[in-house]
């Protein structure tokens, strides 16, 4: 009996940093190409890892676009580039004399699986900051608003839409996942949240599983970088509207923004890039940060803090201004002698 | 003669053409073209300073604590701040783990590759080659990637993530290390130290960065067992330090510790000839770049960067920068060139800037860094302050320059009235992969291509593939 044709992959670049590629090959337990080998996964071509270039890329780009090679999952990292002024000419992919627009429209008509690997290649992300000079848009999604380079209907072969694997850049285990899922054939529309992210990672906060959390609950809040207070009054931190895990599935070993002492910017939401105020300063209204967390009605919120704040202890009121523990947790006296 | 569009190149960050024309068997004439062009410079303009931090790493994926280095210090140099010597440290040692990581990374999975492809199969040495570096299935792909990413645990410690970290500041680092943190880099280093010892370079890391000459590195290879050893045999075989030469300008920025004391200092090399830097002297000119030409080339301070693809003589995106007017090659070699590095003088002055010694630049620095990362892994001080934090003025200037793994980067920041009035960046690979200058001089790579042989019924010559990775080129910098 012959073997079963193994789902084949192809992974393409254009306007971005190749931050989720590189990201990628921080995979662990095991490594990115191990796991590859485990999904049973066929990568037709890869930028950073393939051997093929040149020519022996083109004829495979002409034979999935003719339908010769069949192409299970396509997978763009990058924004799509459509300026200047519509043309895509800000990204002719090297060799061919065509805009990589063309090329991807092309593409993803012929994909079973059509996957936006980070913020770029799902909403526009950092590429489509400041005034999009660039023309910089995601695959089905302009920000927030669906359409982007294929449009609101598009469904690629196996009827599901583009699926947004967000991120700035995206957590290897993420992009992994995801891919294992298709391969299985076990990832359904019920798998997406409503802006086309996994749930797997979506249907978290980045607040859940921060070390800081002691110090959000009694709102002492840091003031300065390097200070081990909570981030959110007034160093401009969204871990608590932000959608991602990863505070209970940590970066690089033992890390995440949070860990790491700087602000989550909610690098997994459309227009994350120009969120209308200095990044690590928090706006505020009388004081009060404008955002609050999800789904927490404004008025408890505001009672509850102020409640909070009153209660705080003296440790995390002194720890939270400090860049290291100067007041420990207290040790339960001993009977007297 | 024949011309030829070659691309899109892949294992290079990001995309890539280059044209070339063809005489007699060899490259005449090259003419290499960044092909994306993103706007970060339009992007920057107009945002909160601070905001640079953000935006600025997120240039590039591979390069991305080199980015937010280079903004961190564009915006110390416009505060007057000195980093205190904590986020010093911690910074070096981030900026460290991404040199690092990127030369392996560009030895294991980008380099090494093409030895293993079928226009060698010929070739006594291919089927070793080939088993050991054969892109995705060779034996040292895996593995490689497994300690790289252990490695890279010092920056989910240091930095929160790598890429695109918040952690490095103007004055510092936001991530203040405790005593068992310090005790856990100290760990991870050890592990990373035995993999470079036992299959990168089979010796220890001293003993490789004292070898002084290419004889003592042919009787070393000989004996090891090492990957670096397999590549110094392949180059003497396939002769690779007769491919790839420019023009042997090499210039660093210098980089780690203090700028009073760096361990690699700063400057130009060329034929023997070391000098200062001055960076007053650097410019940039968009004569046959996709963007509106100012009148004559401009010192990055006053940087323009407007797309016009209706330019008659344009063929890149790239600018074409100059110092004093001269084509500078940058990159690991340069640094330890420019450093005075007795191994790396030994290959230039022999061989000059060519794939082999731009490849073993790159080992002669990782054998002398991870030493150095374990001195200031020691020279962290928890307790004592991490970042310092100043007010940032309406009206100023700075520069960062920084050396990212592939070389010389520099971010030139104008700050008027509380918002960025320009920003602009000038790559490693803007250097190396220039356009050519109002002169017509071409850039690094469009010289070392020149004299390249093209073998019959080749679509893409494979000395131009070695030529061109041997730069590690990294293009989303080159014009971000």
């Amino acid at each position: 009996m012959a073997e079963p044709r193994r789902p084949t992959l192809l992974w393409l670049q254009s306007g971005g940093c190749g931050g989720c590629s590189m990201s990628m090959l921080c995979a662990e337990g095991p490594d990115f190409l191990t796991a590859l080998e485990a999904a049973g996964i066929d990568l037709l071509w890869h930028p950073s890892l393939s051997e093929a270039s040149g020519t022996q890329l083109i004829s495979l780009l002409d034979d999935i676009a003719a339908g010769r090679t069949v192409l299970d999952i396509l997978c763009l990292e990058g924004s799509v580039m459509t300026g200047p002024a519509g043309t895509g000419r800000f990204h002719m992919l090297g060799g061919t004399e065509k805009p990589m627009m063309h090329w991807l429209t092309e593409l993803a008509a012929r994909a079973a699986h059509v996957v936006a690997v980070g913020s770029c290649a799902a909403y526009g992300g950092i590429t489509a900051a400041g005034g999009n000079e660039a023309g910089a848009t995601g695959l089905a999604h302009d920000g927030e608003k669906p359409g982007g380079l294929l449009g609101e209907t598009f469904r690629a072969r196996s009827g599901l839409p583009v699926i947004n694997i967000a991120g700035c850049p995206t957590h290897p285990n993420w992009i992994i996942e995801t891919l294992m899922q298709l391969s299985l054939g076990s990832f359904t529309a019920d798998d997406m949240d409503a802006l086309g992210r996994p749930r797997s990672y979506a249907d978290h906060l980045v607040h859940h599983g921060c070390p800081r959390n002691e110090f959000y609950e009694f709102k002492a809040s840091a003031e300065q970088p390097s200070d081990l207070g909570c981030m959110m009054e007034n160093l401009g931190c969204k871990g608590t509207q932000a959608h991602g895990d990863c505070n209970t599935r940590l970066w690089n070993g033992e890390g995440s923004c949070l860990r790491g002492g700087y602000a989550c910017i909610n690098c997994t939401a459309p227009r994350f890039e120009e969120p209308g105020h200095p990044f690590t300063a928090t706006p505020k209204f009388a004081g009060i940060p404008i955002g609050i967390p999800t789904d927490m009605p404004k008025a408890w919120f505001v009672a509850i803090a102020s409640l909070a704040k009153a209660a705080t202890p003296h440790r995390l009121r002194h720890n939270a201004v400090a860049d290291h523990i100067v007041v420990p947790p207290s040790t339960p006296k001993g009977p007297k002698k | 003669m024949t011309r030829r569009v070659l691309g899109p190149f892949n294992r290079v960050e990001g995309d890539l053409e280059v044209k070339i024309e063809v005489e007699n068997g060899a490259v005449a004439q090259a003419w290499v073209n960044a092909p994306l062009y993103r706007g970060f410079e339009h992007i920057l303009r107009g945002k909160n300073p601070r905001d640079a931090l953000v935006y600025a790493p997120r240039i590039c994926g591979i390069c991305s604590v080199s980015q937010s280095v280079a903004a961190a210090r564009a915006l110390a140099t416009a505060q007057g701040l000195t980093p205190v010597p904590n986020g010093l440290l911690a910074t070096d040692l981030s900026l460290a783990v991404e040199n690092i990581s990127d030369h392996l990374s560009h030895f294991y999975l980008f380099f090494m590759p093409d030895f293993a492809r079928p226009v060698y199969s010929g070739e006594a040495w291919h089927a070793d080659i080939a088993a050991r570096f054969r892109a995705m299935t060779g034996t040292a792909a895996s593995p490689y990637l497994a300690a790289h990413a252990d490695f890279k645990h010092m920056l989910g410690i240091l930095a929160g993530k790598w890429p695109h970290t918040l952690a490095v500041q103007p004055g510092g680092s936001t991530r203040p290390v405790e005593a068992q943190e310090v005790i856990r880099l100290l760990m991870i280093l050890s592990g990373f130290r035995r993999f470079l010892e036992t299959v990168v370079y089979d010796a220890p890391l001293e003993a490789f960065a004292e070898m002084t000459s290419r004889t003592a590195l042919d009787h070393w290879a000989q004996a090891s067992r090492g990957d670096l050893a397999r590549f110094w045999r392949l180059s003497q075989m396939l002769n690779l330090h007769h491919l790839g030469r420019a023009e042997d300008r090499f210039m660093s920025y210098g980089s780690y510790g203090s700028h009073a004391a760096p361990l690699f200092r700063s400057g130009t090399y060329h034929h023997g000839r070391r000098a200062d830097l001055q960076a007053a002297a650097i410019s940039e000119d968009a004569s046959h770049a996709w963007l509106r030409q100012q009148e004559g080339p401009r010192h990055p301070f006053a940087g323009v960067t407007l797309p016009d693809l209706d330019r008659p003589d344009g063929y890149s995106w790239c600018k074409a920068p100059r110092l004093n007017g001269e084509v500078m090659e940058v990159g690991a070699l340069a640094r330890q060139v420019v450093d005075g590095q007795p191994l790396a003088l030994d290959l230039v002055e022999h061989e000059g800037g060519n794939v082999r010694s731009r490849v073993l630049g790159r080992f002669i620095e990782i054998a002398r860094l991870v030493p150095a990362m374990e001195g200031w892994v020691k020279a962290l001080r928890p307790r004592q302050p991490f970042c310092e934090t100043v007010n940032l003025p309406d009206e100023a200037e700075g520069a960062g320059l920084v050396e990212a793994a592939r070389g010389a980067l520099g971010h030139w920041l104008r700050i008027s009235k509380g918002h960025i009035l320009n920003y602009q960046i000038i790559a490693p690979t803007t250097w190396n992969f220039s356009p050519r200058d109002e002169g017509g001089r071409p850039g690094a790579l469009e010289q070392a291509l020149v004299g390249a042989p093209v073998r019959p019924g080749e679509d893409d010559p494979i000395a131009v593939q070695h030529i061109v990775r041997s730069f590690d080129p990294c293009m989303v910098c080159t014009v971000h």
